[in-house]
Order: C-alpha cells, then structure tokens, then sequence
C-alpha cells in the first residue's frame, strides 16, 4: 500500500498536531468540567512530549529528550496541585462545575 | 511495509482514538483510562523513536503515579456528569471548528518546506539511551536538574498545605494571640462595697 509509506519526521509532527487539536477540542467541548480539562492538559503536554521526542531523534541531538524529562516533571507537579485545588474545591463548593464558581462576580 | 512501519501506524491510529475517547466520554473513569491507553501507546511511539528511558518514565511517572491520582480523585469526588455535560451538544461546533482550525494550521507548517529538515533518518544512535542521557543531563543540565528538583519539592508542599485539614477537636497553643492579650482582656476591675465584718 502505497499511501503507509515509512513514516518520516512530518508524520510524527501531524500525529502531534492532531492530538494538541484534539486536546484543544477537548477544552472547548468540556469548559463546565474541571477534571476532563485537566485531563485534556495532560493530552497536549503528551503532545508536545511526542514533538520534542521527533526532533531529537531527527536531529540527532539529545537535548529534546533532555527537555522531554522536565515537562514530565513539571507536569507530573502540576496535575498534582490541579487535583489538590480540585479536592478542596469539591470540599468547599459541593460541585465541580466551573459555572458554581462564580463567588467573586459582583 | 515494514513491521516497525505498521506498527506505527496502528499506535497511531490507537493514539487517536483513545485522546477522542477522554474528551468524549460520559464517565470519568472511563476518561481516566482511555488516557491510560493514550499514554501507554506514546510510549510505544517513542520506543520506536529509540527513546527508551524516556518510554519508560513515561509509563512510571505518568501512568503509575499522575493517572492513579487522577482515578483516586475521580473515584473519591461523587460528581454528577450528567448536570455538567447539560450543554455538551451546543458546544461541539465551536470546538470541532477550533479544533480543526488548529490542526489545519499546524499542518499546513509541517508539511510545507518550513522546516527544511531531511526526510531521512539519520543515524541510530549506539550505546545505552539511558547512559546517554544521563551524560547529558548531569554534566551540561545540572542546574535545571535541581530547579526541577525544586519544583517538585514546591509542589509537595502545595498540595500539602492545600488540602491538610486540622482536627478540630485538639487543643493547640496559638503563641501569637498569646502575645497579643492585653490586660483589659483578662482582668476585670469591679467596684464592690466594703463588707462590714462581724468580728
């Protein structure tokens, strides 16, 4: 089949395009529901993690998987304190739906 | 076609379709491991990339510990989806739009000579991905190895002090409003007469 040809740099690159836009997608589509956009954060990070990875080995230069090590990090860091906020929301407000977080509109 | 060829595609293909699944789904647990099944297949992506250390950070780091917080969490919070998806049809034409606005640019980019990287692969690299890696995050990337290292303590301490609840029930000191007590609060002055004593 001539259409599965071997894949090069640029299938990586869409395959990373497509789940950042499915991400984006995501957000658009749950705005009411904090976890599944977390959730969605996470598939654009994996994104963007795919992209660095292609590159480096395209390239040859290791920094992108050096790169591709702190973005784990700070992701791995930064869904932790997304899901403590989120407990504590759910604690205080009984619900977690962006729309009940209004308190603050005069 | 080669093997490493159809491999990618079908991870790719099973990529796809699980990220569709996560931003789809009624219920949260099914989300959570729909992007379990998205995770495990980019680290199948990048295997075939020759980025082993990282494949295998990957599925500790983000499957074994983020995505179990992730389910504990959804598993604790008794939510109704049902209340939070009420407008979910109203929603899909903006983002299928933006969606595929964002995809179109992004590949219109890609596939054009922007880039104007060579199409084929260079050379596999030899030696341990991991001893290569190491070399070069302990040697040229110290400092932001520590910064992440600070990083991670400074989420410890958030998520720590976000969500510790005292008990209220046991008696503490508060040395501060110990400090602060003047005599007015403490000792009343009351005007009484003198009792005159039977002696």
């Amino acid at each position: 089949m001539s259409i599965f040809a071997a894949p090069t740099l640029a299938h990586y690159l869409v395959l990373g395009a497509i789940l950042f836009a499915i991400s984006i997608a995501g957000i658009f589509l749950n705005r009411r529901n904090v976890i599944i956009v977390l959730m969605a954060i996470e598939l654009m990070l994996l994104a963007v993690n795919l992209n660095f990875v292609a590159f480096s080995r395209y390239l040859g230069d290791m920094s992108g998987q050096v790169f591709v090590f702190f973005i784990l990090t700070v992701a791995a860091a930064e869904s932790a304190i997304g899901l403590a906020i989120l407990v504590l929301l759910f604690r205080n407000v009984g619900s977690i739906d962006v729309e009940d977080l209004g308190t603050l509109k005069g | 076609m080669t093997f490493a060829t159809f491999t990618f595609y079908a991870f790719a293909a099973i990529m796809i379709f699980a990220g569709l699944r996560v931003i789809t789904t009624r219920n949260p647990v099914h989300a959570a491991l729909w992007l379990v099944l998205s995770f495990f297949t980019a680290a199948g992506i990048w295997l075939l990339l020759q980025a082993e250390f990282l494949a295998i950070a990957l599925v500790l780091v983000h499957v074994g510990a983020v995505m179990v917080l992730f389910l504990f969490v959804v598993m604790m919070l008794d939510v109704n989806f049902d209340r939070l998806r009420q407008n979910f049809r109203s929603y899909i034409p903006v983002g299928v739009l933006v969606g595929m606005l964002v995809l179109l640019e992004m590949a219109l980019v890609i596939v054009s000579s922007a880039i104007g990287v060579k199409d084929t692969l260079p050379q596999a690299p030899t030696g341990s991905n991991t001893k290569a890696l190491g070399v070069l995050i302990y040697v040229d990337y110290v400092y932001p190895f520590e910064i992440a290292a600070v990083v991670l303590l400074v989420a410890i301490i958030a998520a720590i002090a976000l969500t510790h609840r005292t008990r209220k029930e046991s008696k503490y000191q508060v040395p501060g409003d110990q400090v602060k007590v003047r005599r007015a609060d403490r000792v009343r002055i009351v005007a009484m007469p003198v009792e005159k004593q039977n002696r």
